[in-house]
């Protein structure tokens, strides 16, 4: 996936957690969990929707690389060059 | 219409699912009602036929008025002609939910104030003559316009009585302002008539995280457990160990839940706060508590609950630890016994046997009703509470 698909995918499994929020308005500099307001399950269901999206599954401990827009991208794209997706 | 909640006094009839003629089961989805805070699946309390629908969609009626008839099961529909429905055959189902007593709003006996008679609830009449208000000037919304509690703290609220008649289905802006509203009576009343008394304890989380850890690593992304769900089962498995926490205070005395349905406090995005129950969460692995908060939760946040999941928490427990806290004192939602409150798990200076160490550590609170329990029992459940955390294989 190119890092625009990516990026796409990462907004609309936030959106599908969080069907109220805006994409647009998402500042992807900004933490995520306070700007979009998502507690732990919610971005638990945000990483299994980014899965089922992209094949890429995350590990817990990679969880904080996430925190982000941008880093969310940024470590999804490292992750499908390091190990294809199946 | 069942009582969907203790702040809940009416409801609008949104969308029948069955029609006359279909057979249901104990559980079975039959109708959509909204309350003032969610729209709700009510589920049908008994096996039969649907005889007649009586309230049709978009009216809105008070508790326990009756929804609809069901033929009991194997005997024919009674006839749907404009012949009432046999007594006999057809039982008044208004799904009535066991559990747990609401105050009492229907059935109220007939006094008469200034020559004409005027329905009101023996809660209702004792609330007004501690608040002073004359019944004479207060409308009725409740059972054939009866006085409700609710009728008699409004018309307190808008100074100048009568209330104005409750508006129709609130719409999705007014939503707000309806749960607002709801939940200001339920939280007024809850810290009006119960005594709460509060403990808190400190609890080493390392083990229990530590164990979480490898047992992630070794499921799918889909199966992972969330820390939430160790704290949700401590407090289910706790709570039968200590059967004075689960339960309601109702008439004077406590009526022990008998089965865990754990009330999961849930913060809806739009604002408002909902704690729906996971039905006998003590019976259940990890793994499917974790699955059935997670539904909870997601259905809770997309206003699509059932009728028995708002009607009958035994026990509430209310997680603010991923907004940061450290820990909340909670307010019991009437008419449970106890709130149990984590906040955030943190890093802290510990000292174990002499030595000084870095642990995880979480708050947990509890505010009980001191007429139900007292400190001492409030201080076990929390031991009890920390051992269950500390032997996570056995959740």
């Amino acid at each position: 996936m190119t890092e625009q698909e990516l990026r796409e995918a990462v907004i609309a499994a936030l959106t599908q957690v969080a069907p109220d929020i805006d994409p647009a308005a998402i500042d992807p500099t900004i933490g995520l969990a306070e700007q979009l307001d998502i507690d732990s399950m919610d971005f638990l269901n945000v990483v299994v929707a980014i899965h089922e999206r992209t094949g890429i599954e995350v590990p817990e401990r990679d969880y904080p690389k996430l925190s982000t827009l941008d880093q969310a991208v940024g470590y999804l794209a490292a992750a499908q060059t390091q190990h294809a997706p199946s | 219409m069942p009582s969907l909640g203790a702040d809940m006094d009416s409801g609008t009839l949104l969308e029948w699912f069955v029609k006359p003629g279909d057979e249901v089961k104990r559980g079975d989805i039959v109708a959509l009602v909204d309350t003032s805070k969610a729209e709700i699946e009510v589920e049908i309390f008994e096996d039969g036929v649907i005889d007649e629908l009586i309230v049709a969609p978009g009216t809105r009626v008070p508790v326990g008025a009756v929804l609809a008839t069901v033929g009991t099961a194997g005997a024919p529909p009674a006839p749907a002609a404009a012949t009432p429905p046999a007594p006999a055959a057809a039982t008044p189902t208004a799904p009535a939910p066991p559990a747990p007593p609401a105050p009492p709003t229907a059935a109220p006996p007939a006094i008469a104030v200034d020559g004409h008679r005027v329905r009101v609830s023996p809660l209702a009449r004792r609330v007004a003559q501690q608040l002073g208000v004359d019944l004479a000037a207060v409308t009725g919304t409740g059972f054939e316009g009866a006085i409700t509690r609710a009728d008699i703290e409004h018309a307190v609220a808008v100074a100048s009585p009568p209330a104005p008649p409750v508006p129709a289905a609130p719409e999705v802006a007014h939503r707000q302002e309806a749960m607002r509203q709801a939940i200001a009576v339920l939280m007024a009343r809850s810290k009006r008539e119960i005594p709460h008394y509060y403990l808190e304890l400190q609890i080493d989380m390392s083990r229990p995280l530590e164990w979480l850890r490898e047992e992630n690593l070794r499921r799918p992304v889909t199966k992972r457990l969330l820390p939430a769900a160790l704290l949700l089962s401590a407090v289910a498995h706790a709570v039968v160990e200590m059967p004075e926490m689960n339960g309601f205070w109702v008439d004077d005395a406590f009526h022990p839940g008998g089965r865990v349905h754990l009330g999961v406090a849930t913060s809806l995005r739009s604002g408002g706060l909902i704690a729906p129950a996971l039905h006998d969460a003590d019976r259940m692995s990890l793994e499917e508590l974790m699955a059935g908060t997670q539904d909870l939760v997601q259905r809770a946040r997309a206003g699509r609950l059932r009728s028995s999941e708002m009607s009958d928490p035994t026990i509430t427990v209310t997680n603010l630890g991923d907004r940061g806290v450290d820990l909340v004192h909670g307010v019991i939602y009437p008419p449970q016994v106890a709130l149990v409150g984590f906040g955030a798990v943190r890093e802290r200076p510990w000292a174990v046997n002499g030595l000084l160490g870095v642990r995880p550590v979480v708050t947990a609170t509890l505010a009980a009703d001191h007429r139900a329990s007292d400190g001492h029992a409030g201080g076990r459940f929390l031991a009890i509470i920390e051992r269950k955390l500390n032997t996570p294989e056995e959740l």
